[in-house]
């Protein structure tokens, strides 16, 4: 639709709004981390000097790195677990007639009405009998049944788009199922699954939930669950600067993320809600 | 040599028995259906089924987690004891109260961005990568980020309104309006990419044929736009509620349930794990997932109605 | 190559739906069979069960000798060209007519290459190998699909509607290259299309659908001369035939317009006072001020008033206004509604020289044949006037042109 130059203006402004809107709380705790000694209580945005001390003092800290290399590791392996299920599972519900077809998407739906929080207390007794109790598999475990079923919308919306006939004809030129499945739609569906990895990575990243629940020390805490326990460097500091700067590390992968593929992020959310 | 056959008049004399016998191919699908949804069904159902059902179980039981010889069947008596218990009710009111307002502000302000998103030509680029930052943040950093923002020891929010050194966190009211400010910050972005699907859905004829007809802006949002985004509104008014009233991680980090600001789940929390009353604590997971089942349930029965609204029109 | 027979062919949904009823068709071992009908009429379900995409609630498919109903259709040793040509976006041209032949186990490298080259040739393609469907037009699309189709020594080809997505003048152009290619290899084509063109020109022969019912198997010629009923008579040929009540009185036949005597064909076949359906093709039609004499005697001449004229140049359409009867114009409707158009209001379609100097809103003399007109039992819809033995030969003619070809 032409618009005229003012409403343009208009929408530009609209639109230097929404990114300031983004990005100030961000900016805030950036600049927060770079706060030292008198600057932290200074009450104004910006600090007199800027300092990477606090970023010294999280990396020095044992409770942030294997607080981060837990995270690290167990987003990742999440992710992919999840990822390669979910693209399986998703082909066969767009795709496939089986009986149960229904009970799979309704247990899907089932978990993402659940509360987390209801889930997470009875797995605290389950894990601490069964020994997976502060665990990484007992993390990964619980990331996985919760990222699934938006992994599986996602894929699901992606497979619906591919066009019917792709592997009928495939099958006509003598591909078994499977056969179609790996040759013709696995290719196709790769900007899919890509999309779905990034979504399932920001929702395991961001877990605290289960992270305080089901871990007790250091052996498989996350980074949302250690910065809700940071003591800074010392017992009677405050640790409100270490904890800015450690909240600014884990959120760099995001950001990074964000700015790679911001235009896949866009198109799963949308597609996977509005049509799954 | 032709054949001819009269159009359906009667019922063919003599029907043959149907085939129950599958053919290859339906045969094999069925097969690959289950290999391929089955690791993800299992993975789902194995984590979540016993957990479930065991929550339901001591649910009815007395039981604290440091005095196991002390466990004792009381039946519904934790759901009595919860229903009856005038703080349930409190934190009910809160965690809806917040639900409310958040859900509600989210979808006038996500409308604007969505608006904004859609209609402008520049700056697109740098405008949805920026959208998506609160998205991606990790809860906890936005919920840390806007404590400090509002804390009068470290904040710039004070100095900024001239408040002074009010404390923020020091009364229910102001301290809940800090956490919605954070709740929103963080998911209006979602809530906005959501509409601006259903925005990008209405075609640009639509608007131009109501600008034709002499519909002044706001008539063509009211008349032509929303009632074209019925649909997208209410599947993100749904995903919207059912994670609101699940609120935690914020509440957690930004007042830890004080000055009267605890919600149902942080209570589920407290209960079970720093209390570790274990029987009544499942008992308040079961009412909260009861309760969002039910909000999930109404949106459904809306949203259907909606949905063969839709159609008719069409 | 191979016959298919289909025997008492049946598809049923759950819903109790039959998409296909009763369906008993043989295509001989290189034959072109077209199967034509309005949307909805079951012709895409067939041929999707012949390929196996669909399964068959009842009935036996048989190709080849072999009963391949429970088959996969990778089993059946088929090739299909889709209607969107389903072309795999993600492979060059050369890797998507290749396709087929990487699933066979066992083919040499340099086997398929000369194979897919062989068929690149034939459908000149060679510009184009290392492209991606994305990049190509849409008569190259289609003829990349064809290309994939033609690759394997297969036991038929299936078409379903492939030329619906081209525009007009590309569509002709591919439709006498499929015939030419099928003529070259001789394989045996089943042919789904709604275009009654593309029926008249490309099959051998057609078999005519309607809500899963087959009405009617026979050569083009034969449709179009012979046609068993008012639903064929009425889906073949462009503009469709002319319907006119038509009232039996006496030996007489009262016709809007014009009145002659009861065709012997009709003849001890019709009772008084019965009301029939007259049908007569625009092209049986001519302005009589054109004619010779001895054109003249052959048919029936009558005066009417014309309401508008279309002049194409190497013809002239002039459509004629009539009254009829609430019972035939609720009837016309209804087979109007069948064949996918809208009866607007009652009128003559005649096809006359485009010489004529007709003027609208004025009255003209007509000719019209009346010895190639059809009678129709309005309430079966049966043709009453069919002529077996013209239509025994047209057949036998057909038979002959394709053992000629096959030989």
């Amino acid at each position: 639709m032409k618009t005229s130059r003012r409403t343009q203006v208009f929408w530009i402004v609209g639109a230097i709004l929404i990114i300031a809107y983004a990005i100030i709380p961000v900016l805030w705790i950036v600049s927060l981390s770079f706060k030292e000694g008198d600057d932290i209580t200074n009450n104004s945005f910006l600090p007199t000097v800027w300092s990477w001390e606090n970023y010294k003092t999280v990396f020095a800290s044992d409770l942030f790195t294997t607080a981060l290399r837990n995270s690290v590791g167990m987003a990742l392996i999440a992710t992919t677990i999840s990822v390669i299920l979910a693209t399986l599972a998703a082909y066969a519900i767009s795709r496939l007639n089986f009986p149960g077809k229904r009970l799979v998407l309704g247990v899907a739906l089932a978990i993402t009405v659940f509360p987390v929080i209801a889930i997470a207390t009875p797995l605290f007794n389950l894990w601490r009998t069964l020994g997976l109790y502060d665990t990484w598999l007992g993390l990964i475990i619980p990331y996985l049944s919760y990222s699934l079923p938006l992994a599986v919308y996602v894929l699901a919306a992606f497979f619906r788009e591919i066009p019917w006939e792709m592997e009928q004809a495939a099958q006509v030129d003598g591909a078994t199922a499977w056969q179609a499945f790996r040759r013709v739609i696995v290719p196709l569906a790769a900007p899919g699954v890509f999309t779905a990895a990034i979504l399932t990575f920001f929702a395991v990243w961001n877990d605290f939930v289960f992270g305080i629940t089901l871990t007790s020390s250091e052996a498989a805490r996350p980074v949302p669950a250690a910065l809700a326990f940071f003591q800074g460097a010392s017992q009677f500091s405050q640790p409100t600067a270490p904890i800015s700067a450690a909240a600014v590390v884990v959120t760099i992968p995001v950001v990074i993320l964000v700015l790679l593929f911001q235009r896949k992020i866009v198109a799963g959310l949308t597609n996977g809600a509005v049509k799954g | 040599m032709s054949t001819v056959e009269a159009p359906p008049r009667e019922p063919a004399a003599a029907r043959r028995p149907r085939r129950i016998r599958l053919t290859d191919r339906a045969r094999h699908e069925r097969n690959l259906g289950w290999l391929l949804a089955g690791p993800a069904f299992i993975a789902m159902v194995a984590v979540t089924g016993y957990p479930i059902l065991n929550a339901l179980w001591l649910s009815m039981f007395d039981y604290r987690l440091t005095d196991p010889g002390g466990r004792e069947f009381v039946g519904l008596g934790n759901y009595a004891m919860i229903l009856t218990d005038g703080l349930f009710w409190q934190q009910f009111g809160i965690t809806s109260l917040i639900t409310i307002v958040t859900v509600s502000v989210e979808l006038v302000l996500g409308f604007a961005l969505a608006m904004v998103m859609h209609r402008a030509l520049y700056l697109r680029t740098p405008l949805r990568t920026a959208i998506l930052v609160p998205y991606g943040i990790i809860t906890v950093v936005s919920a840390y980020a806007w404590t400090y923002a509002f804390s009068n020891t470290y904040g710039f929010v004070n100095p900024l309104f001239g408040l002074g050194d009010f404390d923020w966190f020091g009364g229910t009211w102001s301290a809940l309006f800090t956490v919605c400010v954070a709740e929103i910050w963080k998911t209006t972005p979602f809530m906005s990419l959501l509409l601006l699907a259903g925005l990008a859905q209405i075609p640009d004829d639509y608007l131009e044929a109501a600008k034709v007809d002499g519909a002044k802006a706001w008539q063509r949002v009211k008349r032509v736009i929303l009632p074209n985004m019925k649909a997208a509104i209410m599947v993100a008014l749904l995903f919207r509620t059912l994670d609101a009233f699940r609120i935690f991680d914020s509440i957690f980090i930004m007042t830890a349930g004080a000055q009267g600001t605890e919600t149902l789940s942080f209570l589920a929390y407290r209960q079970t794990i720093s209390r570790v009353m274990v029987g009544l604590g499942s008992a308040v997971s079961v009412i909260l997932a009861i309760l969002v089942v039910l909000i999930a349930v109404l949106f459904v029965k809306v949203f259907k109605t909606d949905l063969s609204q839709q159609r008719g029109e069409r | 190559m191979a016959a298919i027979e289909m025997r008492n062919i049946v598809k049923e949904y759950g819903d109790g739906f039959k998409a296909v009823n009763d369906v008993s068709l043989d295509i001989a071992d290189g034959e072109f069979m077209i199967l034509v009908g309005p949307s909805g009429c079951g012709k895409s379900t067939l041929l999707r069960m012949i390929v196996g995409l669909e399964d068959i609630t009842s009935g036996d498919m048989v190709i080849g000798g072999n009963r391949v109903n429970e088959k996969a259709p990778r089993d059946r040793n088929l090739s299909m060209v889709f209607q969107n040509y389903a072309l795999y976006p993600h492979l060059t041209v050369f890797e998507n007519i290749a396709f087929p032949l990487r699933l066979q186990k066992g083919l040499a490298e340099e086997d398929i290459r000369r194979r897919v080259q062989d068929a690149a040739d034939m459908l000149e393609l060679n510009e184009h190998l290392e492209r991606k469907p994305a990049n190509l037009s849409g008569g190259q699309r289609q003829r990349v699909a064809m290309g994939r189709a033609i690759v394997r020594e297969v036991n038929a080809f299936l078409f379903d509607e492939p030329l619906s997505n081209l525009d007009a003048k590309l569509r002709g152009q591919m439709r006498t290259e499929i015939s030419r290619m099928q003529r070259r290899l001789g394989t045996t084509t089943v042919y789904v299309t709604h275009d009654q063109t593309e029926a008249m020109t490309l099959g051998d022969r057609v078999a005519v659908l309607r809500r899963g019912f087959l009405q009617q198997v026979a050569s083009p010629r034969e449709l179009y001369e012979q046609p068993v009923n008012m639903f064929v008579a009425g889906f073949i040929g462009s503009p469709p035939m002319n319907f006119l009540p038509a009232v039996v009185a006496g030996d007489r036949l009262k016709l809007p317009f014009l009145e002659i005597d009861v065709p012997a064909a009709a003849a001890g076949r019709v009772t008084d006072g019965q009301l029939l359906l007259a049908g007569l093709r625009p092209d049986h039609f001519e302005d009589a001020g054109l004619l010779d004499d001895v054109k003249r005697q052959r048919g029936a001449l009558f005066r009417a008033r014309v309401d508008v004229t279309e002049w194409l140049g190497d013809a002239q359409y002039a459509y004629i206004p009539f009254e009829a009867g609430d019972e035939v114009t609720k009837q016309l409707a209804e087979l109007a509604a069948e064949l996918d158009s809208e009866a607007l209001r009652t009128q003559l379609v005649v096809k006359i020289d485009a010489m004529s100097r007709l003027r609208e809103n004025q009255e003209a003399q007509f000719w019209a044949d009346t010895r190639r007109m059809h009678l129709f039992d309005p309430r079966t819809g049966e043709n009453i006037t069919r002529d077996e033995s013209a239509a025994a030969e047209l057949a036998q003619l057909e038979q002959e042109k394709l053992q000629e070809r096959m030989a």
